[in-house]
């Protein structure tokens, strides 16, 4: 793999929460990760194995405490608040397992979000583009509606149309299928298959359903803070 | 991220719309508290000038008198302890020496815009039996109009003091019984007495100034009180009514008179007002304090229930300083928004009170009123919200987002 398709890469990262306290508890013990460009991944492991913590620091929602991230080649630990939150805007799109509309809004002005939280009033190419990929996941009749008036899976499909809405170089989803049904989890993990070969982006999903996992060409698995399989084919490490 | 406000100013409408019955609310409580305080306002305003209008409408603004005598007390030679027993002097009629000079300075003076010397003295009013005490005013008539407009005040009768005319007032008429045409005996002592014409009777509304002034041409009036070429007041009306006392102050040093203006005789009165702006003042602060936490208080709920999604909008890239300015303009928004309904609500109240109220007085509200209270409950709401907004902005995402 070459650098310039490397959109993630971890070198040593770990995170310690309250630290210096006597309820110090180091949640990630270096981990080293790289992600390529349009690979597709399964982040797995138990619960309280550090998976939310790992996603949160890709996600440059929280910053490690020792070691380094790199997004797109640039180091990011160093960063403050505004250069994170603008490389956030630029790099990542979020999919949570709650979906997270904004209900005040309608569809499409969820969907528009991300693009206009960077350069403002939506242009007609931004709209045309938005509406695309709403009809991608197959939900082109609903862009007036208010956000709350969609069942939950079709709120999903709006959530991935969000996240993909600025072509991100990596998209990040936590639980994407957690609350669906069996059905409707198929057919959400389908979108991301579709859309990792589509747009050629980076996926990284975390999971609990192991036949989800197991549909990812690459498995990550998080155990007690510690990456026990497919950390990094490209360095060997196990 | 983009310089304009048009994600901000798009939030903040659909947060404010979207929860309409807290919003709907909290605009009720800032229309009420920016009605009271507009009209409150208007209504002081509008009473205060009328109380000064009426009052200053009959008397001068500045009154410069002859100075009191005192007692000249010749000074001990060196070694002699002296004791002295002073009683004050009476302080009889007197003329303001070479007042003609004193009127012409007075004349040139930026600041007063009329001057009127007068001769004014006791004297005893008679007709028949009857009898009252009067006060003898030998006036210019031209220079006397344009410091107490009494012309103006006439039930009956023409404002006419020359050849033995008087002008009287209304409850002077009504004790001696007279009327137009009729002959007033007035008696000034030491055998001094004049018989005069009622050419008008006016009606100041001051009772005591229509029981006893009569008007007389001032050569009649000197003749009367035996001071002939004498004034002894010379009355002044100033531009600035608020400034006659400094003006009095320097007016007495530039002349050697004295000088007392309408606030220091007036002294209750201007205290009354003083206490009324402040009442007016702290109410005005206490409503404007309520608002102004009302608006603080519903935003900060606001932001705990829009939690999740002030996290959502932070991972998808919002900067801090968005998340700020979506809750500065929301309570901009409130403000603004409730005081134009509150100013427009107290302009109706000013119409009700003028046309249906007790028609004691006009209310005028000022231009500059409700565009000024406008202004001031947007900036109250902006700084209300600014507690919320800060909190808002300084939401964790990671943490905020799983916030249920």
């Amino acid at each position: 793999m070459s650098e310039s398709e490397e959109v993630l890469r971890l070198a040593g990262v770990c995170k310690v929460y309250n630290p210096g306290t006597p309820q110090e508890t180091e949640v990630l013990h270096g981990i080293d990760l790289r992600l390529a460009r349009g690979e597709l991944s399964a982040l797995i492991g138990p619960s309280g194995s550090g998976k939310s913590t790992l996603l949160n620091l890709i996600g440059l929602l929280d910053s490690p405490s020792a070691g380094e991230l790199y997004l797109l080649g640039r180091p990011t630990r160093e960063l403050d608040d505004a250069a994170r939150t603008r490389l956030r805007n630029e790099a990542i799109g979020f999919v949570f397992q709650f979906h997270h509309l904004i209900p005040a809004f309608s569809v499409l002005d969820n969907v528009l979000m991300p693009l206009m939280i960077r350069h403002g009033k939506p242009g007609a190419e931004d709209i045309e583009r938005a509406r695309g990929l709403l009809a991608e996941v197959g939900l082109e009749g609903f862009a007036a509606k208010k956000a709350t008036e969609l069942s939950g899976g079709q709120q999903q499909r709006v959530a991935i149309a969000r996240a993909l809405v600025t072509h991100p170089a990596l998209l990040l989803a936590d639980e994407p299928t957690g609350n669906l049904d069996t059905r409707t989890a198929e057919n959400v993990f389908e979108l991301f298959r579709r859309f990792n070969a589509q747009f050629g982006c980076a996926v990284l999903v975390v999971t609990h359903d192991p036949r989800l996992a197991a549909g990812c060409p690459r498995t990550v698995e998080l155990v007690d803070g510690w990456i026990v399989g497919g950390a990094d084919r490209a360095s060997g490490s196990p | 991220m983009g310089g304009s406000l048009w994600l901000e100013w798009k939030i903040a409408l659909r947060f404010l719309l979207d929860n309409y019955l807290q919003t709907l609310l909290i605009l009720v409580g800032i229309t009420v508290g920016c009605a009271v305080i507009v009209f409150i306002t208007a209504l002081v305003t509008g009473l205060q000038s009328n109380v000064i209008a009426r009052t200053l409408g009959t008397q001068a603004h500045i009154r410069m008198l002859p100075p009191d005598e005192v007692n000249r007390v010749l000074p001990a030679p060196p070694g002699v302890l002296a004791l002295d027993l002073e009683n004050p002097r009476p302080q009889r009629l007197r003329s303001i020496g070479n007042w003609q000079a004193v009127r012409d300075v007075l004349d040139r003076q930026p600041e007063i815009l009329a001057v009127s010397p007068m001769v004014s003295g006791p004297a005893m009013g008679r007709r028949g039996v009857a009898r009252a005490s009067v006060a003898l005013l030998g006036i210019d008539p031209v220079r006397y109009l344009r410091v107490v407009p009494v012309a103006d005040e006439l039930i009956a009768g023409r404002f006419e003091i020359g050849a033995g005319h008087a002008v009287i007032g209304k409850k002077l008429a009504e004790d001696l019984g007279l009327e137009l045409g009729d002959k007033l005996r007035l008696d000034a002592g030491e055998g001094r007495e004049a018989v005069v014409d009622v050419a008008g009777i006016f009606e100041l509304g001051v009772r005591e100034l229509d029981a006893r002034h009569v008007y007389l041409d001032l050569k009649q009036a000197q003749t009367l009180l035996d001071l002939p070429g004498a004034v002894t007041v010379i009355d002044t009306t100033v531009a600035d009514i608020f400034a006659a006392e400094d003006l009095a102050v320097r007016l007495a040093r530039l002349t050697g008179l004295k000088a007392e203006s309408w606030m220091a005789t007036n002294g209750e009165l201007l205290n009354a007002l003083r206490s009324q702006t402040m009442t007016t003042q702290m109410i005005r602060v206490f409503v404007g304090l309520s608002v102004a936490f009302g608006i603080a208080s519903v935003l900060a709920v606001s932001v705990v229930q829009r939690t999740r999604e002030i996290g959502i909008l932070r991972a998808m890239g919002s900067p801090r300083g968005q998340i700020l300015r979506v809750f500065l303009l929301q309570g901009g928004l409130l403000g603004l928004l409730g005081s134009g309904v509150g100013g427009g609500l107290a302009w109706l109240l000013v119409q009700a009170f003028n046309r249906f109220g007790a028609r004691l007085f006009e209310i005028l509200v000022e231009p500059t009123l409700i565009p000024g209270a406008m202004a001031v409950a947007t900036l109250t709401g902006v700084l209300a919200a600014a507690v919320p907004a800060r909190r808002a902005a300084r939401y964790d995402p990671a943490v905020a987002i799983r916030y249920v």
